[in-house]
């Protein structure tokens, strides 16, 4: 008798405690999904309050807004033109130097470099990686700038431009279209959207690079070896085994990057001149959005603060786009591997 | 055979000059590291004085960065406490409870995509919730607040914490789940207790990344903390920060501001790297101790 209230009390006891720690497992799982749901909060939350601040810009200006490369805080009229367009300019010049050069780091760092060195060389261009923003923009401002309107730039306007120092047109600027117009400057400052391009791929090239290190990595051996054995050179493997294996990931890879070069704020602020003007030559100062929405966004009101929430939506959209890209491709890989 | 003999040169040569051609893109890299790191050494050091640490940046030219340092250090931290409880639950979630799931995976997915998001953008939206409403509130007078701009950062660190929470606990061996499991430990205490202490120094290295990330980070904090010329300490307050004030420096005409944005970078520069290089070290520490 005693015996048994004892157990039906201990089984009580057991089947309370069962209770009780299934009752905590819930509530511990929902509080751990809620901080998950969070991030998928974040991420709607930033589209969804730009377009909120920026619906009256959308309804004054509609569609012409993508189009129009008016900015005039006096008559309250605005385009997206002129930042568009300075952002994509200075992303793509970004791209044109930072792949390249990655790649050659990537390859260098996988194939070619001495095992002892791989690793030194590998974190000391990640700590590029690491560095703020902002020291790239003073860095920028203060020391290439100046170096490049003393040494580059002249080289430019002069050799390929369409408005050299000695008025005399030099025959690339003469017989190869556009070239002329893309290097013809008046303008005698360093800060222009092809500095701005060169030090947003400084800031790329780390990520871009690491990525490709990483996928080139997962070839595997053998692949490689089979190539090397039919008296393939390093290039030839590296460009006709390793490259082709690694393709997805690769574009991945130049598709973060390019993500970081589009929503980069402080370095291009600095060196990008922020002139509300569309000029075609890449030696001209010009405006990107979120150099422009740093620069104006504290000062505006009404309908130029609504114009500046507008252009932080459509870098939000655009570069959503580009990282979702840029994610499946990695993902890709990783499938094949089987991960 | 002279045809063979041209064409193995030819490949001999393009290999020689591509192999050399990416020996000189890694020069570059280590180029611009060693030109950005030297001038912010060489420009930062030559300005450093006493003045920067101890008076604040009301006098201008004459004065300091005390009250951005000290700024800097709130924001920071409420950043960092927003940030950590939430990344690490958010990641332990995805990696114990959601690992093969289709909504952890489009999350797990999302927060890859967040990590690189514009930072500006995630300014903006704080102060469209954070700056906002309470500028509402106290009828019309614009709230700026160190307290919006923690948040701020706290949404750029969040993603950090999250990644390195979910890698670090998906390699924690099943096994110890399972010992722990078959004696009728509830999920919860098997989390908090066994998993998250077994991953626990890269969580920290998480923690300490995402607050060299965000220490360096200026685009959110121009419209949420704002800056200010005095000292304060009270978060609703409005706050400078070393990041904010550097740019406000640099594009002041004045060579003795510059020379306070340099000091300013340089501090910012040291600190980043030696977090960076901490986080390291926690990592290293911690796999040498489980080998």
């Amino acid at each position: 008798m005693q015996a048994n209230v004892g157990v039906a009390a201990s089984t009580m006891a057991q089947e309370a405690r069962a209770h009780r720690d299934a009752r905590h497992d819930r509530l511990f799982s929902w509080l751990l999904k809620g901080c998950a749901l969070l991030v998928l909060a974040c991420l709607l939350g930033a589209a969804g309050a730009t377009l909120w601040g920026g619906r009256h810009a959308f309804s004054t200006f509609g569609w012409h807004f993508l189009v129009s490369d008016a900015w005039d805080p006096s008559t309250d009229t605005y385009g997206a033109l002129v930042p568009v367009y300075g952002t994509i300019a200075t992303s793509l010049i970004a791209l044109l130097i930072a792949v390249p050069v990655s790649f050659g780091i990537a390859l260098y760092l996988s194939e070619v470099a001495p095992p002892w060195l791989r690793t030194p060389v590998a974190s000391a261009i990640e700590l590029l990686a690491g560095i703020p923003s902002i020291i790239y923009g003073m860095w920028g401002l203060f020391i290439f700038a100046p170096f490049f309107a003393d040494h580059i730039k002249p080289w430019l306007t002069n050799y390929l431009g369409g408005k050299p120092d000695d008025g005399k047109l030099s025959w690339v600027a003469q017989h190869v279209p556009f070239v002329g117009k893309l290097f013809g400057s008046d303008y005698p400052f360093g800060a222009s959207v092809l500095t701005a391009g060169i030090v947003l791929a400084v800031m790329i090239i780390p990520f871009i690079s690491s990525v490709m290190r990483e996928v080139f990595q997962t070839v595997p051996s053998r692949l490689k070896e089979s190539a090397y054995a039919l008296g393939s050179s390093t290039w030839e493997v590296s460009w006709d085994i390793v490259l082709p294996y690694t393709r997805s990931a690769v574009i991945g890879g130049i598709f973060l990057g390019l993500g970081r070069a589009l929503g980069e704020t402080m370095a291009v602020t600095f060196v990008l001149g922020n002139a509300m003007q569309l000029s075609p030559s890449l030696l001209d100062p010009g405006a990107s959005i979120a150099s422009t929405i740093a620069n104006q966004f504290s000062e505006a009101a009404g309908l130029q603060k609504s114009t500046l929430m507008a252009l932080a939506f459509l870098l939000f959209v655009v570069t959503f786009i580009v990282l979702l890209i840029a994610r499946l491709m990695l993902r890709q890989l990783a499938h094949k591997e089987g991960r | 055979m002279s045809s063979s003999s041209f064409l193995y040169t030819r490949r001999r040569i393009t290999n020689l000059v591509a192999l050399s051609l990416s020996m000189v893109a890694t020069l570059i890299g280590l180029i611009f590291l060693a030109w950005i790191l030297w001038e912010t050494l060489r420009q930062g050091i030559g300005a450093l004085n006493l003045n920067l640490f101890t008076k604040i940046t009301a006098y201008g030219e004459e004065g300091g960065l005390l009250n951005a340092m000290v700024g800097s250090l709130i924001i920071d931290f409420i950043g960092i406490a927003v940030a950590t409880p939430i990344g690490v639950m958010a990641g332990t979630w995805l990696a114990e409870y959601a690992n093969r799931t289709s909504l952890g995976q489009s999350i797990r997915f999302l927060n890859d995509i967040l990590l690189s998001a514009p930072s500006i953008v995630l300014g903006l939206f704080v102060y469209t919730i954070v700056v906002l409403p309470t500028t509402t509130l106290t009828s019309g007078n614009t709230t700026f607040s160190g307290l919006a701009g923690g948040i701020a950062l706290a949404l750029i660190a969040l993603p950090v914490i999250v990644r390195t929470t979910d890698e670090m606990l998906r390699l924690v061996p099943s096994t110890l789940r399972e010992a722990a499991l078959s004696l009728g430990i509830p999920q919860w205490k098997l989390t908090l207790q066994i998993l998250v202490r077994a991953a626990r120094s890269g969580i920290i290295t998480g923690v300490l990344l995402a607050l060299a990330r965000i220490s360096g980070e200026t685009a959110p904090l121009l419209f949420t903390a704002f800056g200010n010329n005095y000292m304060t300490f009270n978060p609703m307050d409005k706050m400078s920060s070393l990041p904010q004030v550097i740019y406000q420096y640099a594009n002041d005409p004045g060579e003795a501001m510059h020379a306070i944005a340099w000091a300013g970078a340089f501090v910012v520069t040291m600190f980043v790297l030696l977090l960076s290089l901490a986080s390291r070290l926690v990592l290293s520490r911690n796999k040498v101790s489980h080998d």
